[in-house]
């Protein structure tokens, strides 16, 4: 009797397993389906010449050298603002604020990471590109910091919160400030979860199309400067994979091909400097 | 936790500084510097962009002034012209008088040039059906007000005589987003079929009674091709680019005929006056007219500042001009005659 | 002296901080106030019969957004149901049977999963996922399930289905990240003493790492439901954009953030612009709201948890 139970234990360990198993293959099915379409289809146009040429007519050879510019410049100047601002608020929600006022700024954070990021765009739009009366790289790269910083705010609040209560206690009781125990102490012992998330914030917005049409308004030639529009990768792909031109089309799965290169370098880059640290 | 902010740190400066145009970039990324000349900035109609893109590359090789044209989408293009975001905006329909009234508020006069030609095609999926099927106006209206359900109903049948039609339903493919494509297709089924009229009407974005929509002429073309016994209406260049099997129709003269460069033309050719309020040329008359085309424009203020106003004018003039004898390599109808005579005439009443 | 300019320091930094979080509010407040302000027109003019109303017709200026509310509210659910099946088994097994030479890589992979961008979902979901739908999955669930209204009608390969799966493929990461993290925090006493009371590994997860868990999961949730109402370009490409209520889930339907992406660009007439904005402020509203109740809900749950646990 006992035996038998036993028995029926395990079978049902086992099938649980394979539930999970069976699960997990689901989840990461399209992950490669779609990863092997993308690279099947870009990667025969990949060269150095289109990560460094301008877009060309119809019908002739271009490449996307001024888009993947205008990407970096983009993320970069967005990531340089709401990533500190991002923490910032993370911290604060974890560390000083009430628990009342932190469920306030939860929600908020929540709410605006929701918000369709096209919605953000046409903030900006209204906002900047209205009133400036042009398309600007800046305006792009505002409407990616804003989208960003909720979500980088959200998990670097998680991440704090991740560090044990007993280190900032010891810190305190060394007779350390609040700042320095959040600088020194906390910030330091998070960096492998905020990084993770400051990247995963990062990757998230490289891909971003919608709120970048009415801010940054994609250029055909080289960036001129912030105030003027400005190229990304993912409008470009967006515009070449909408045209009837096979070369163009191909052109986009090149293009998209290269926004995963970049994101995968990202997280690559992420998880060796987290590991290099252990 | 050093090395990574430090990494991160040169990163995000490098951006920013290369952005700013503080740190020059690489030889081979510097263009030939514009001598004194500003570049230029337009949006709008998806369906001009080959034309433009491969027109204004042409333009700054021979002039080394950067036009920038950013496909967003004909009400977005005459959208960013009210707003003064854009010198000029590309459209797929002229602007209505309540535009028009707009524009004025914030610009004055505005201009509509006409610049280009197409023409769009009625596309199917039937894999086997090796004929090239036939459709009428009104055929076409019952197809997408879901009256005609099946691919074998009597009213397809007696168009084509002898092909043998399986009994699928029908899938009426349409444009999600608002276009001119659809404001074509919507005026030249309301012209021919009262039905439609009444239940639908005219208009860039319209209530479609059945079917499903695709976001872009892209969408649309690969909604019909993945989906058995689909018919949409995509512009030309697509279906010649993608080998997608489309039909004829029939023709006020009673022809079936079918979309081509020179069917177009024809049936620009059939109306003697065009103004950017008499601008529809669906259903025209001729033996050779294909009845579902429609011209495509630029619009732009009459008002300019001097430099500027003349840099627009040299620019639109060559594009009328000069620059038509190469439309053709990308899928793109010549401008007939009446057409560039009505844009000539609106780039000579520009103040500059 | 030297503890003076630290207190200051200190100060100055908490205010810093508290700085920040007030763009929180800041952004909050523009959005709604210019969401407000330029639906205020079709606001006048519809009223609340703008939330209820189901016809979307731009020709006659008619406009209510009721079928985009429905579209978006179906497809998330459909999603999220099918997320949190998934993304919680692939946590149990990231963080309960797989070795770190399986974690490592798994893991990997679902990070990269969330950062891959929603427009090439969509071509997947055009080219792959729709016709498997059409020629696959929906006569199957039509055989099998057809006495359900759900299951039944016309299939089309883009669908509200369609876009379900596809919101659950993209809220999966999402879903699995978090409960991985909770998973992960769950402490090795409670495990093992699990284990040492003879539990398999199944029965120990019932007992100690899904109920210290539950609040992480059904935050997590809600996150995924972030993602899933406010998902834009894929849903778009793949939902059929008719704006229409049927219970049939083979149907094409329409989604609010996808009627903005699809319609802002051309919509000229003052009334038309404004009926989107007022879309936009609807679904910020409806993210708002589901929100609250999902904040209640594991507030109660955190409640309920921390009854059994002491």
């Amino acid at each position: 009797m006992n035996a038998r139970r036993l028995l029926f234990r395990r079978r049902k360990e086992q099938v649980f397993l394979a539930g999970l198993v069976v699960m997990t293959a689901m989840a990461l099915f399209p992950f490669f389906q779609i990863l092997s379409l993308v690279v099947i289809k870009g990667l025969p146009q990949l060269s150095l010449g289109f990560l460094t040429r301008l877009p060309a007519p119809a019908g002739m050879v271009g490449g996307m050298g001024n888009a993947v510019l205008g990407t970096l410049t983009m993320v970069g100047l967005a990531s340089a603002v709401s990533i500190p601002l991002g923490i910032g608020t993370g911290v604060y929600i974890a560390l000083y604020a009430t628990s009342r006022y932190a469920a306030v700024l939860r929600f908020i954070a929540d709410v605006l990471s929701g918000v369709p990021t096209i919605l953000l765009g046409l903030l900006v739009y209204g906002l900047m590109v209205v009133t400036m009366g042009s398309f600007s790289g800046l305006a792009g790269a505002v409407a990616l910091a804003w989208i960003m910083f909720p979500s980088v705010a959200r998990s670097s609040e998680q991440m704090v919160l991740l560090v044990p209560v007993s280190l900032r206690e010891a810190a305190l009781a060394l007779g350390a400030t609040r700042m320095q125990t959040v600088v020194y102490f906390v910030l330091p012992t998070a960096a492998r979860g905020l990084t993770t998330a400051a990247l995963l914030a990062v990757a998230r917005v490289t891909g971003e199309t919608a709120p970048l049409l009415f801010t940054a308004f994609g250029n055909a030639f080289w960036q001129n400067g912030l105030s003027a529009p400005m190229a990304a990768l993912p409008l470009q792909i967006f515009i070449y994979a909408t045209s009837p031109y096979p070369l163009w089309q191909a052109q986009a799965w090149t293009g998209a091909l290269t926004l995963l290169l970049l994101i995968v370098v990202i997280h690559a880059v992420a998880r060796w400097l987290t590991r290099a640290r252990q | 936790m050093r090395s990574l902010s430090i990494a991160s740190g040169v990163i995000l400066c490098c951006a920013t500084l290369t952005g700013c145009g503080l740190v020059p970039s690489p030889a081979f990324l510097q263009p030939t510097p514009p001598k004194g000349l500003r570049p230029l900035t337009g949006a709008g109609s998806t369906f001009d962009y080959p034309l433009l893109s491969r027109a204004f590359y042409d333009y700054y090789n021979e002039f080394h002034q950067e036009v920038n044209y950013q496909p967003i989408g004909s009400g977005g293009g005459i959208l960013q012209l009210v707003k003064g975001t854009v010198q000029f905006g590309a459209t797929d329909v002229p602007m209505n008088n309540r535009e028009l009234a707009l524009a004025a508020r914030t610009g004055g006069a505005v201009l509509q040039i006409p610049i280009t030609l197409g023409a769009e095609a009625i596309a199917y999926n039937l894999p086997m059906v090796h004929h090239r099927l036939r459709f009428s106006g009104p055929l076409l209206a019952a197809m997408f007000l879901g009256r005609v359900r099946f691919w074998d109903a009597p009213a397809i049948v007696a168009l084509n005589p002898g092909v043998k039609l399986p009994h699928w339903p029908v899938l009426a493919v349409h444009r999600s987003d608002g276009s001119g494509t659809t404001y074509i297709f919507t005026n030249y089924l309301s012209r021919v079929s009262p039905a439609f009229s009444r239940i639908v009407g005219t208009g860039k974005a319209v209530l479609w009674p059945s079917g499903v929509g695709g976001k872009g002429n892209a969408a649309v073309a690969e909604l019909v091709q993945n989906a058995p016994g689909a018919i949409g209406y995509v512009e030309l260049a697509y279906v010649l680019q993608t080998h997608m099997p489309y039909g004829v129709v029939l023709n006020r003269a009673g022809r079936y005929v079918a979309p081509t460069l020179r069917t177009a033309t024809a049936a620009a050719d059939a109306f003697a006056e065009l103004t950017p309020s008499h601008f529809s040329i669906v259903d025209a008359r001729g033996l050779s007219s294909y009845p579902i085309c429609g011209y495509s424009w630029v619009v732009l203020y009459r008002h300019q500042p001097a430099v500027r106003g003349h840099e627009l004018r040299r620019l639109l003039t060559w594009l009328v001009t000069t620059e038509q004898a190469r439309a053709s390599a990308v899928d793109n109808v010549p401008l007939p005659a009446v057409a560039r005579r009505l844009a000539l005439q609106q780039l000579g009443r520009m103040d500059d | 002296m030297r503890k003076v300019s630290q207190r200051l320091a200190d100060r100055t930094f908490t205010w810093m901080l508290r700085l920040f979080t007030f763009s929180l509010f800041a952004l909050l407040g523009t959005l709604t106030f210019q969401l407000a302000e330029a639906s205020s027109q079709a606001w006048n003019r519809f009223g609340l019969s703008f939330l209820n109303g189901k016809v979307w017709d731009p020709v006659r200026g008619v406009f209510g957004a009721l079928p985009f509310l429905y579209g978006t509210i179906v497809s998330s659910a459909i999603g999220l149901v099918i997320a949190t099946v998934v993304g919680v088994s692939v946590a149990l097994l990231l963080t309960q049977y797989a070795g770190r030479w399986v974690a490592g890589p798994v893991s990997f992979v679902i990070e990269l999963m969330s950062a891959i961008p929603s427009v090439v979902y969509g071509l997947w979901g055009i080219f792959v996922l729709a016709p498997w739908i059409r020629s696959g999955l929906a006569p199957a669930l039509n055989a099998s399930l057809g006495f359900i209204p759900l299951f039944r009608g016309q299939i089309y390969g883009t669908s509200l289905l369609t876009a379900g799966l596809i919101l659950a493929i993209m809220t999966i990461p999402t879903i699995t990240a978090v409960v991985r993290d909770v998973c992960r925090a769950v402490p090795d006493e409670l495990r093992e003493g699990a284990l040492a009371l003879g539990a398999t590994r199944q029965e120990m997860i019932g007992l100690a790492v899904l109920p210290f868990a539950r609040s992480g999961i059904v935050g997590s949730v809600m996150l995924g439901l972030g993602r899933a109402l406010g998902e834009t370009m894929a849903v778009t490409m793949v939902i059929g954009n008719r704006p229409q209520i049927v219970a049939s889930l083979f149907q094409p339907a329409y989604s609010m953030a996808s009627v903005i992406a699809n319609e802002f660009t051309e919509a000229t007439s003052p009334l038309y612009l404004s009926s989107l904005y007022e879309i936009g402020l609807c679904l910020l509203l409806v993210t708002t709201l589901f929100y609250a109740m999902a904040r209640v809900l594991v507030w109660r749950v955190e409640r309920r948890a921390r009854g059994t646990l002491l």
